[in-house]
């Protein structure tokens, strides 16, 4: 099940004059993620489409309650997967801050394709492009692809499974987004 | 009896020490006169630490003697000084009606205390600065953002820790006898607790601890009063900011002072032994960019 969450409707719901379109200060911050886990559906897995592109700006203040606490909360005690869709220059200075802050990376929605940003290690990053090349993959042709053996490879891909950047249905993996 | 406390003739981050050192010592009831009559000049810190002075003496309300040059006092009313003064000084002299906004202020005296009032300000800053920065500072539009950015934090510093209410202002002029160049100022100022109690409150003491090493703790190893650990980023990305654009950052509370202190400006990194003075005043300053 995909949720789709215009963070832009969100914040001037959110806020009592509903003229702003910048996410700033902590209480807006944690305020707009109280709504958005009350947006998210309750079953296992999810995929929640955040959508940035209404967002003129984010400090780090809000980006730290936003991003970081979002992904903190709920990646890691449900299986809850998170596009971040309409990134651009303008949010990624506090976005950055803050993923390196809390060792933190994030599926992000381009015209490329989704990718990954934040803190990964090289093998990660080198796994996540061979499982966008592949689509759905196993973690023995993962190995083959990156000339790894199949305990390091599979360490890596068990992580970034742990921290929801990528999907996993039995035995094989896929990038976040594939089940739209 | 009255003390009459004497206000320079250009009021800044540096001559607002003068007004401290006559302020300070008076008890806190006691009957003041500042005599702004002969200011020709304030900078967005000036006005805004004179709020938060007025604030600190609630014992007493004390009486202001406004500018007598037309063009100061107009230049004050523009900025919207007179309208909070109003709250905490018996203004003396003629006051001028308040008129259009200046150019020159990119935000007028800007009183925050809650939330929304960080949005206004920024929703403001945004549409005003995309020409001065672009046009007039020579600055890449991306520094556009990082303002709007570090104005946000640096208001987000009175809600999170003074306790109180403090003034924003946020100005352009060219600052021709320090750099021979245009700057952007944010000042921000309130008379709340202050660096070294709000972080006191949360137990991070050093052992040697008093307000130049709460300035430190919280300026330059980003340590917040939060176990959160998501706290202390703001001032961080401030300090990233304004070593982008080789900007420069000066924050006071209590007796001392921290600066961070670009190439192009000769002040000390810490001050200590400064006149008491409650809360925290921070100054940003974000000069022109030289072709190079």
């Amino acid at each position: 099940m995909t949720t789709h969450i215009d963070l832009g409707t969100v914040l001037r719901q959110t806020l009592s004059a509903n003229l702003y379109s910048n996410l700033v200060t902590r209480p807006t911050g944690a305020a707009v993620r109280t709504q958005i886990e009350l947006q998210l559906h309750d079953t296992d897995p999810s995929l929640t489409i955040i959508d940035f592109s209404h967002v003129s700006m984010i400090d780090f203040s809000c980006a730290d309650e936003v991003i970081a606490k979002l992904l903190l909360r709920l990646a890691t005690d449900r299986e809850a997967y998170f596009v971040f869709r309409g990134l651009t220059d303008d949010h990624w200075d506090s976005v950055e801050a803050v993923l390196e802050r809390h060792g933190l990376a994030l599926v992000v929605e381009r015209e490329s394709g989704v990718e990954l940003v934040g803190v990964l290690d090289d093998l990660e990053r080198r796994a996540f492009q061979a499982i966008k090349r592949r689509g759905r993959t196993e973690v023995w042709d993962l190995a083959r692809d990156l000339g790894e053996s199949e305990y390091l490879t599979r360490g890596a891909i068990e992580r970034m499974w742990r921290r929801r950047l990528i999907m996993r249905v039995g035995d094989t993996y896929m990038p976040v987004g594939e089940l739209q | 009896m009255t003390t009459v406390i004497n206000i320079p003739q250009s009021l800044d981050e540096n001559s607002f020490e003068q007004v401290l050192e006559q302020v300070v010592p008076l008890p806190p009831d006691a009957r003041m006169l500042l005599d702004a009559r002969h200011t020709r000049w304030a900078s967005p810190y000036g006005l805004t630490a004179l709020l938060a002075l007025g604030q600190s003496r609630d014992a007493a309300r004390p009486t202001l003697a406004v500018p007598d040059a037309d063009d100061t006092t107009s230049y004050w009313a523009r900025s919207n000084f007179f309208y909070y003064a109003g709250e905490f000084f018996d203004l003396k002299g003629v006051v001028p009606r308040r008129s259009q906004g200046d150019s020159a202020v990119l935000l007028e005296v800007t009183p925050i205390a809650k939330s929304e009032d960080v949005h206004g300000a920024v929703d403001r800053i945004q549409e005003k600065t995309s020409q001065i920065i672009g046009k007039e500072l020579g600055l890449d539009p991306k520094a556009i953002v990082g303002f709007a950015m570090t104005l946000s934090e640096v208001c987000q510093n009175i809600l999170e820790h003074a306790g109180r209410g403090g003034w924003v202002m946020v100005q352009t002029y060219n600052w021709t006898r320090r750099l021979g160049r245009r700057v952007v100022v944010i000042a921000v100022c309130d008379a709340g607790v202050g660096f070294r109690k709000s972080l006191e409150s949360a137990g991070h003491m050093t052992d040697r601890w008093d307000d130049a090493a709460a300035l430190e703790a919280a300026v330059i190893r980003s340590v917040s009063r939060f176990r959160d650990p998501g706290r202390g980023q703001g001032l961080a990305g401030v300090r990233k900011y304004i070593g982008r654009w080789d900007g420069k950052l000066s924050v006071r509370s209590g007796t001392a002072r921290i600066a961070i202190v670009p190439s192009w400006d000769d002040d000390l990194p810490l001050q200590e032994g400064l006149t008491q003075f409650p809360g925290a005043q921070i100054q940003v300053t974000i000069p022109e960019r030289i072709a190079r």
